[in-house]
């Protein structure tokens, strides 16, 4: 992958910088361009902002063709960085705090979260599209939905050595399915790739950011975030359990619609893995992962709600913006 | 209907997969296992935790895909 097009004035700042060599010195400074990620009051473009966290965390997973791998650790970039999660986090602190109440620390986690699961009453891209939605839409959403499902499971990963016995242990029994059982032919974001081929659209990681949405962008950028963070691994295992949890339902929804709109059997194929794949994942998120790692460490649990409320109000956010955009809310 | 009992819609004929039932769901198989349906056919898992139908409606039956969800509570497995 190259760096994709900047979306405003931080996006060309940051690409110029990383076109360079990394330095060498840790003393090197961020040039006057993206002061505005770590100044509160300066309010950059939301867009702009969110896609310069997205190449930043991509530094990460498989870095850019064009871009000099020892970037990766410059300390002006962590700083960067650092500004643009710090605003993020609050953003997503102030939605958590202003659409559920506060976590009773005697609550279980696992129960806590299927309560958030079961007071969602977001519109549901996949019955759209089963029902009605046009093969344009399904493409356009086949090709939003691609930034996080070429990497489908890896930000998950990072919190695996930050776990103790009993929650890693469920944790990588799902990495592990997720990751296709020791089969590459059978590993998730490798089966979207193939879906994506026989679909016409261009399988190559990271190929669509560019017409990525504000919401898209959020998802992508709190769940890597969530994972690349040790403090913040109870959201992450939180937005993981919602995540499995509401993915079998609405994927043999998606699966009905891509046939019923002729776009290819591997891509409803895909879908057909989620449906039975998640039905089981979803009992061991829950249980195995957040209602083990709140035992051992009960101080996570308002982090577990965060994760998981935020992982539902951002596909909120992301449907009612698709659906917006083709008129049909 | 009568509510579905906690026995799976097939039984396990091979293997001796850890049984982990849950709540108003299906009951997961961990390790490997070949089950039968009542109309003979075995079915082998192909994952490292399978999930065995317990309401009794799943389109992928043996395996569990979540239709218990969208039952009212009384239909679902004990």
């Amino acid at each position: 992958m190259l760096l994709p097009s900047a979306r405003g004035p931080m996006g060309t700042a940051l690409h110029a910088l990383l076109l360079t060599a990394a330095p060498t010195s840790p003393d090197a400074v961020l040039p006057p361009g993206l002061a505005p990620a770590l100044d509160p009051a300066a309010a950059p473009d939301p867009e702009d902002a969110a896609q310069c966290l997205w190449v930043l965390h991509e530094l990460h997973y498989r870095g850019f063709a064009d871009v000099d791998d020892a970037w990766e650790w410059a300390p002006q970039l962590m700083t960067l960085r650092q500004g643009l999660e710090q605003d993020l986090e609050r953003r997503l602190r102030e939605r958590f705090a202003a659409g559920w109440e506060p976590v009773d620390s005697a609550d279980d986690a696992s129960a806590l979260v299927q309560r958030i699961i079961e007071a969602d009453d977001a519109p549901s891209l996949a019955r759209h599209l089963q029902r009605r939605g046009t093969r344009e839409q399904a493409l356009a959403l086949l090709r939003q939905r691609s930034l996080y499902h070429l990497k489908e499971a890896d930000p998950t990963s990072w919190v695996v050595p930050r776990l103790t016995a009993r929650p890693k242990a469920a944790l990588v029994e799902v990495q592990f399915d997720e990751y296709g059982g020791g089969d590459p032919a059978r590993l998730h974001h490798h089966l979207f790739e193939q879906g994506m081929a026989a679909a016409g659209l261009e399988p190559d990681y990271g190929h669509y950011v560019g017409e990525a949405t504000l919401p898209i962008l959020e998802q992508n950028n709190a769940v890597s975030m969530f994972g690349l963070q040790r403090r913040l691994r109870g959201a992450a295992v939180g937005h993981f359990a919602a995540f499995e949890a509401t993915s079998s339902v609405p994927s043999r929804q998606l699966a009905q619609g891509l046939r019923r709109l002729g776009i290819g059997e591997d891509m409803a194929g895909y879908y057909d893995e989620h449906v039975e794949a998640d039905a089981v994942h979803e009992h061991l998120a829950l249980v195995g992962v957040c209602g083990a790692l709140v035992e051992e460490e009960p101080g996570l649990l308002a982090d577990v709600a965060l994760g998981a409320w935020t992982c539902l109000d951002l596909e909120a956010r992301t449907a009612h913006d698709m659906l917006a955009r083709w008129d049909a809310a | 209907m009568t509510r579905p009992g906690p026995e799976p819609t097939a039984r396990v004929v091979e293997g001796d997969p850890v049984r982990l039932p849950c709540a108003g769901g299906p009951l997961l198989l961990r390790g490997a296992a070949v089950v039968e349906t009542s109309d003979g056919v075995r079915h082998p898992t192909t994952r490292p935790v399978s999930a065995l139908c317990r309401c009794g409606r799943s389109a992928i039956a043996p395996w569990c895909d979540a239709t218990h969800k969208l039952l009212p509570a009384a239909d679902r497995p004990v």
